[in-house]
């Protein structure tokens, strides 16, 4: 620790060249952050999806649906724990440009599937009595300052009613908490047997069978079973897992994965080459004070060290403050949206980072850390 | 009186290209406790190469050097850093203090080397800047220093951590001879006074005044004994 002010003046120098090495490993290292960061929220995302359910869908194209006289087959498929449905309803508030994406559905078995949906017993069973009853987000809520009682009247260009009109009027008899689940998730829920009795057509129809089962290891043979059951009929179907859906939807992200660490690691290359130069530089630069060190009974070991130091030290504590940066980031209201409030910067991309601070330290200051381990006294002195 | 430092038939010989050159060719001197010893001698005649020898930096090609009843010739790199923090102060032409560090962080650095703590460095910094006269320059960085000053707070460093020996390479080659005047008294006072061994490298006859014994050196080998004062 003594040795702590010979090397902070080592590093400062020259004081505008460390500014700038700094700054740069600063940005690279946020930038690392970022990345790094995203990717593992788009893995934790697709993976709180977990495989313990399965989607059903009509393998021509979604959006033909399927008849709901699916469901109690589905559910006759051993290892089904649960069935739920979604039906694509659509919708605007007001105006068709405020649109406000709904789904039927039928609520108690929707929650039994998705588990981690938070939900107080008494606006699930307020939805069960309700038949014009609705269960929206509470982030849905919050963003429309719409509270449980309130009536809203939606819209829809697809759905009019068998009385003629377009509005279908709805009670809010409850919220839940989806966080869990990122923004993505639908929001937006009126009972399904409501919807099939007072829409003018398409009764019966199931845009997605959502399909709870009870060991993730068994989807696979569930899938194919499900599928096997309608094969070769009218409405055949489609059964993916949630995370297969998931990435399907994110691929037009492209392949974050490989974009992340490819930029990650031209940038930590070019870095590499940048402090190195600097750390260089700088040991050429006092060569003649290295010896003066060594003369006055420095051990060659020390000077490595102290020199070493100065490159750790360095890229440490830049490379701390751009992962900090990178953190507070991730707390702004951009990216909570797409991760859910739960997220923050994972663990793993900051120690991840700081193995990456390190490395940049050891191979950047080895060279000259060791060149200057290696200088000879007598000839540095005399400007040889 | 007993010697500190005793060179026995002492060689220095470089390799320049292919060829081999003697700088020294068996040089034989000893200097005794309290000495003050100035060394003169044309350029290129291998002062400050036998200077380096006597403090440890380099290694004979073949003799002995015994530096207070130690032969060092033969010690590793390593154990002769250590050996130089305990026993040799360094006094150079060009002062070559650290630029980055204050005048009183660049005495500290010896202090460094010991086990002393940090209040007892604190203390030790301000005794020897007082001895010099600088105390109240302990915050200044070398390059706001004068070269005089510069030269005094390197002897500050030089003694700070109490060495057998203090060397000096033409310690006021650099400076105008007011500045010498005032470095040398400082190295005369620090010899009478506190009984410091000092061997001292200069081209400057002025200087060269102040040393207790003056010895010649020419092409390698010394040219005894041309002053002894008491
Ligand atoms: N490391 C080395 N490699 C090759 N030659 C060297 C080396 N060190 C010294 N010499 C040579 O040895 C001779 C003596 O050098 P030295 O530096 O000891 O002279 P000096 O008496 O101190 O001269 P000056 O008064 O100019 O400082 C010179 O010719 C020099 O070129
Ligand atoms: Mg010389």
């Amino acid at each position: 620790m003594k040795y702590f002010s010979l090397v902070w003046a080592g590093l400062w120098r020259k004081r505008t060249r460390t500014v700038f090495t700094m700054l740069s490993i600063v940005v690279a290292f946020l930038l690392f952050g970022l990345l790094q960061g995203i990717n593992q929220g788009f893995n934790t995302v697709t993976s709180n999806l977990d495989v313990d359910r399965l989607y059903v869908s009509a393998k021509t194209n979604m959006t033909d649906g399927l008849p709901i006289a699916h469901l109690n087959r589905i559910k006759s498929v051993p290892g089904v724990r649960a069935v739920s449905l979604w039906t694509y309803f659509g919708g605007f508030y007001q105006k068709a440009q405020d649109p406000l994406p709904a789904f039927a559905t039928d609520a108690q078995q929707l929650f039994s599937v998705y588990k981690d949906i938070k939900i107080k017993p008494e606006y699930l069973e307020a939805m069960r009595k309700t038949r014009t009853g609705v269960l929206l987000s509470e982030q849905l809520a919050k963003q429309r300052g719409w509270k449980v009682g309130d009536h809203i009247p939606v819209g829809t260009s697809i759905w009019t009613k068998k009385d003629g009109s377009s509005t279908w009027d709805f009670d809010i008899v409850g919220t839940f908490d989806v966080s869990k689940y990122g923004a993505g998730f639908p929001a937006f829920y009126l009972n399904y047997d409501y919807f099939n009795e007072a829409s003018a057509f398409g009764q019966g129809v199931v845009h997605y069978y959502i399909v709870g089962i009870d060991d993730p290891h068994q989807a696979m043979r569930i899938s194919q079973q499900i599928d096997a059951l309608f094969a070769n009929s009218t409405y055949e179907t489609q059964t993916q897992t949630e995370s297969a859906l998931a990435v399907m939807q994110l691929k037009q992200l492209g392949d974050i994965n490989f974009i992340a660490n490819a930029i990650v690691g031209a940038v930590l290359f070019t870095l590499l080459f940048l402090t190195a130069n600097t750390m260089m530089q700088s040991v050429r630069e006092r060569t003649a004070e290295l010896a003066v060190l060594k003369t006055l009974g420095f051990a060659d070991g020390k000077v490595l060290l102290l020199v070493l130091t100065e490159a750790l030290l360095l890229c440490l504590f830049a490379g701390m403050v751009g992962l900090a940066l990178s953190s507070l980031v991730f707390e702004t209201p951009a990216l909570r949206q797409i991760f859910g409030d739960d997220f923050s910067m994972p663990l793993v991309v900051i120690v991840m980072g700081a193995g990456m601070a390190l490395l940049l330290a050891l191979v950047s200051g080895l060279p000259p850390a060791w060149r200057a381990r290696q200088l000879n006294i007598v000839d540095a002195l005399a400007g040889r | 009186m007993t010697a500190i430092v005793s060179l026995r038939n002492v060689k220095k010989s470089y390799l320049r290209g292919k060829q081999t050159v003697e700088v020294l060719h068996g040089v034989d001197l000893e200097i005794q406790a309290s000495e003050f010893l100035g060394l003169m001698g044309p350029s290129g005649s291998g002062k400050t190469t036998m200077l380096n020898l006597i403090a440890g930096l380099d290694q004979p090609t073949s003799g002995e050097v015994v530096v207070s009843d130690k032969r060092i010739d033969k010690l590793s790199r390593g154990a002769l850093a250590d050996w130089r923090a305990r026993h040799i102060g360094f006094i150079f032409q060009f002062y070559n203090l650290l630029p980055v560090l204050t005048a009183e962080a660049n005495v500290e650095v010896p202090l460094l080397l010991t086990n002393l703590s940090r209040a007892q460095r604190r203390e030790r910094v301000q005794t020897v800047l007082q001895l010099v006269g600088l105390a109240d320059r302990a915050k200044h960085k070398p390059n706001e220093l004068s070269g005089g000053q510069q030269q005094r707070v390197a002897i500050a460093r030089a003694i700070v951590a109490d060495p057998t020996l203090l060397v000096c390479d033409e310690p006021t080659g650099d400076l105008d001879r007011q500045s010498a005047e005032e470095i040398m008294n400082l190295l005369q006072a620090l010899n009478r006074t506190q009984g410091k061994t000092i061997v001292m490298v200069t081209h400057d006859p002025r200087a060269a005044e102040y040393a207790s014994r003056e010895l010649h050196l020419d092409k390698g080998q010394l040219a005894h004994d041309a002053r002894r004062v008491a």
